[in-house]
């Protein structure tokens, strides 16, 4: 398993005095490979680090990320180290890795690598002194890097999970047979607001709904544009056919809304989203009869 | 078809619905979305019953507006009928005189984004308005 | 004539097949009038699937459609709205009141006899 490619740069390495150089700094670090790397991993699983990982797949990006690291020290181009960090990234990322994780196996390695350096160049200070001059802003940059290239692809992950989550999956859900629930969660813009209008009024045609409950519980603030999008989009459901039932609407807000102007005659509002579907399970049933609809009945 | 300038002439109203048809037509190739599109088209329908209604003939034109930062649809319907008396009261909610006056130029003003109106006394009505693609905003219904 | 009429029953369904000039819309409204009268309708059921446009002249239309009907016995159901027009029906306020909207043309109907029940629960 192991491919010890720092065989021959042992051979230059080893025999005369340390010289403080990057060249020589590099072909150490390349000669220690296997047992920074052990050590690396064996910090990492102490600190219980990737602890969603196995040791094999510990051990095998360690590996990876080591060679990558001591290439990026050497050429001190970080772009192949940036694009295995944002590879690396992808698919952690989805396993629930954290960026203190990331950030923490970084430091690691800079701390171990720091170390053998210190014991190596303990006899000459001067020696250590040029090797740590030389070390440090290199490892800093790449620690740096592989920090940076992991939130930027959490951020970037999240932003798609985002879009999908508005886009793709369609939040108004089909209770049962011509019963429509939309929650929805999260603030409200204009933009969001007409978005899910469009996606009500046509799931309302796809599963030829009659009742459609809106949950709004999850809406953080109901203000005179979000009030105005809920009725107007009660009165789109309703020219289509379909009765909307309004849940998760506090009486306070209810009331400062129609203080502001809103007309919520047409909104029919019930407190919480189980009463509305009862609600709405009443108006399934009782559609035969229509209750509410019809006029006092004169014939008693 | 082209995204250019189209003038329509519009004098009965058999006009009325290949008008609108344009317009649709034109948001369409503009991106706009489905539910802008049938907004801008009830909007043409509005106009152009007007100029039959009242003026009995003129024309309207349909044309791309162009922002470095956004597209946008520009409708210009211009009659040389009797003029519109009092403009005010023309766009005022509820205000109806004959045929489809009334409610609709006060609603199609509230669905664009921009709208002008001019007019004079027996020289004739000229309204201006235009549907922006981005950065719209549904219009209230509280006012 | 871009409208079919069909008596179905006591029912009248009318479906507008495409975009109507104005003056259609005038002679499907005095049809309908005239043919709830003659043939002693119950309900009418105007289906309008087909209109991607419903402005204030078709909307005032309907409800006088409706009621003109409702003068003479007959209730209304529109059915068919798009989603989009019905956006933007809600956005220029062309209210529909008193009229009874339904899904489709098996909504409507059965909407129809439910309403048409109760008017006979009412008076027999």
């Amino acid at each position: 398993m192991e491919s010890d490619s720092s065989l021959t740069h042992e051979i230059s390495t080893s025999v005369s005095e340390p010289e403080a150089s990057l060249e020589e700094l590099v072909a150490y670090l390349r000669q220690k490979r296997s047992a920074l790397r052990e050590q690396w991993a064996s910090r990492i699983s102490e600190a219980q680090l990737l602890r969603v990982m196995s040791q094999e797949e510990i051990f095998s990006e360690v590996t990876a990320v080591y060679d990558n690291y001591v290439d990026a020290l050497e050429t001190g181009s970080i772009e192949t180290l940036q694009a295995y960090a944002r590879d690396l990234s992808d698919r952690i990322i989805p396993r629930g890795v954290e960026t203190h994780e990331v950030l923490g196996i970084v430091l690691l390695l800079r701390d171990v690598l720091a170390r053998e350096l210190f014991v190596r160049y303990e006899s000459d200070p001067g020696q250590l002194n040029r090797v740590l001059d030389i070390y440090e802003p290199a490892a800093n940059r790449v620690a740096v890097t592989v920090g940076v290239s992991f939130v930027e692809q959490r951020e970037r992950i999240i932003r798609e999970q985002q879009a999908a989550i508005r886009e793709l999956s369609t939040p108004v859900l089909r209770v049962r047979d011509r019963l429509l629930i939309l929650p929805i969660i999260g603030g409200l813009d204009s933009q969001r607001a007409r978005q899910l209008t469009q996606q009500l009024l046509r799931a309302i045609r796809e599963a030829r709904a009659k009742v459609v409950v809106i949950d709004i519980t999850g809406v953080g603030i109901i203000d005179l544009t979000v009030a105005n999008h809920l009725v107007q989009t009660v009165e789109a459901a309703r020219l289509m056919g379909a009765r909307a039932i309004i849940t998760g609407l506090s009486s306070e807000v209810a009331q400062t809304l129609v203080d502001l102007g809103v007309d919520l005659s047409m909104m029919q509002t019930v407190g919480d989203l189980q009463g509305g579907l009862e609600e709405a399970e009443r108006l399934l049933g009782y559609t035969v009869l229509r209750v509410e609809d019809a006029p006092p009945m004169t014939d008693q | 078809m082209g995204e250019e300038q189209v003038r329509l002439d519009v004098a009965s109203d058999g006009d009325i619905v290949p008008a609108r048809a344009r317009g649709r037509a034109l948001a369409d190739e503009l991106g706009f979305s489905r539910t802008d599109a049938t907004l801008v088209a009830t909007a043409i329908s509005e106009i152009a019953r007007n100029i039959v209604v009242h003026a009995g003939r003129g024309e309207i034109e349909l044309r791309p507006a162009y922002d470095p930062d956004r597209r946008g649809l520009v409708v210009i319907a211009r009659d040389q009928g009797p003029g519109i008396r009092d403009v005010d009261a023309a766009l005022r909610e509820g205000f109806g005189t004959k045929g489809g006056l009334g409610l609709g130029l006060p609603g199609v003003r509230r669905i664009m984004d921009d709208f002008a109106i001019e007019s004079a006394p027996n020289q004739g009505t000229t309204v201006t308005m235009r549907m922006w693609r981005d950065l719209r905003e549904l219009n209230g219904t509280g006012q | 004539m871009s409208v079919a009429i069909l008596k179905q029953g006591d029912h009248l369904i009318a479906s507008i097949q495409s975009a109507l000039r104005d003056h259609e819309v005038l002679e499907l409204r005095d049809e309908l009038a005239d043919r709830v009268g003659r043939l002693r309708a119950r309900g009418i059921v105007i289906d309008v699937t087909a209109l991607d446009v419903i402005d204030s002249f078709v909307a005032r239309s309907l409800r006088t459609i409706a009621l003109t009907a409702k003068l003479r016995g007959a209730e209304t159901v529109i059915v068919g709205i798009q989603p989009e027009v019905a956006v933007a029906m809600v956005q220029f306020k062309l209210n529909l009141e008193p009229l009874h909207t339904a899904l489709d043309l098996e909504e409507g109907l059965e909407l129809l006899n439910d309403l048409t029940a109760q008017v006979r629960q009412r008076h027999g």
